[in-house]
């Protein structure tokens, strides 16, 4: 049991899934804010290099990765929001588990629209070769 | 079900047996304000980093992001300026402090946890030094 690391060992359903997501993403967020404070700094140190990076941001897998990052902050977001719910009003404890799937349910509904549009170069492409846009 | 192994220090938060979430710390004055502390700018990013995200995302395309664009037009006006610095505010604090508790969390060997600990508040600091930097001395283009 101990061999487990500590991040998947079962500790209770809905609350600790919860918990290890928003752990995850909390630390890939942490990452990604490290790498966007420097390339805004080369912004106004080195120009030609930031502009360099900016076609990573804007080219495919680059547009997956915002996608990713999108899905970590809206997640953290949501479920940071649900913590101090439950932290300012401890009743809601025994709703905690209606809470988290509501977290899900703003999640698909902000999340999936939010995610095309990031997307767009890739699926408009693809449906103008179908013939089904012009 | 076994039990978590006790670890050597008692941990300085407790965590709720339902939800999982940490609870208000009690018996330190320091940890009750980092717990404080990553609520309030917890709420204060709810807004600041969406709206950054939706803003930086969904009203301009990041193909037209350009170094040139953030000097003409994201960042020509004093208000998104301080808006961007705010939002580095919250996030450093609240994205160290994060990281200060998954530190404590997982490493436990205390001369290692004391030099982690440093090299993450030093990394916190040069990211304000060259974050606030980059914003107060791009110069304007509008102005």
């Amino acid at each position: 049991m101990s061999r487990i690391p500590l991040l998947f060992r079962y500790r209770g359903r809905e609350g600790m899934v919860a918990w290890a997501f928003h752990r995850i993403s909390g630390v890939g967020i942490f990452a990604f804010v490290v790498l966007h404070v420097i390339d805004i700094y080369l912004v106004g140190g080195n120009p030609k290099l930031y502009d360099e990076i900016l076609t990573f941001y804007a080219s495919i897998p680059g547009r997956l990765l915002e996608v990713v990052l999108g899905a970590a902050l809206l997640y953290h977001a949501l479920n940071g929001l649900r913590i101090i719910i439950i932290d300012l009003w401890p009743r809601m404890t025994v709703h905690h588990r209606f809470l988290w799937w509501a977290c899900w349910v703003i999640f698909i509904v902000l999340g999936v629209p939010g995610a095309l549009v990031i997307l767009r170069p890739v699926w408009v492409p693809l449906l103008q070769q179908l013939g089904l846009i012009s | 079900m076994t039990r978590e192994v006790t670890p050597t220090q008692p941990p300085a938060v407790e965590v709720s047996r339902i939800s999982r979430a940490r609870m208000r710390p009690t018996g330190s004055r320091r940890e009750l304000f980092a717990w404080y502390l990553m609520r309030v700018t917890g709420v204060a990013l709810f807004v600041l980093a969406l709206a950054h995200f939706s803003i930086l995302h969904f009203i301009w395309d990041p193909a037209v992001q350009t170094a040139d664009f953030i000097a003409a037009e994201r960042w020509n006006q004093i208000f998104w300026r301080g808006f961007d610095w705010l939002l580095l505010m919250t996030v450093l604090f609240h994205g160290f402090i994060g990281m200060r508790t998954v530190v404590m969390d997982y490493v436990r060997r205390p001369r290692l946890r004391e030099f982690t600990l440093i090299m993450l508040y030093t990394l916190a600091l040069l990211l304000f030094v060259i974050g606030t930097q980059v914003i107060l001395t791009l110069p304007m283009r509008g102005a």
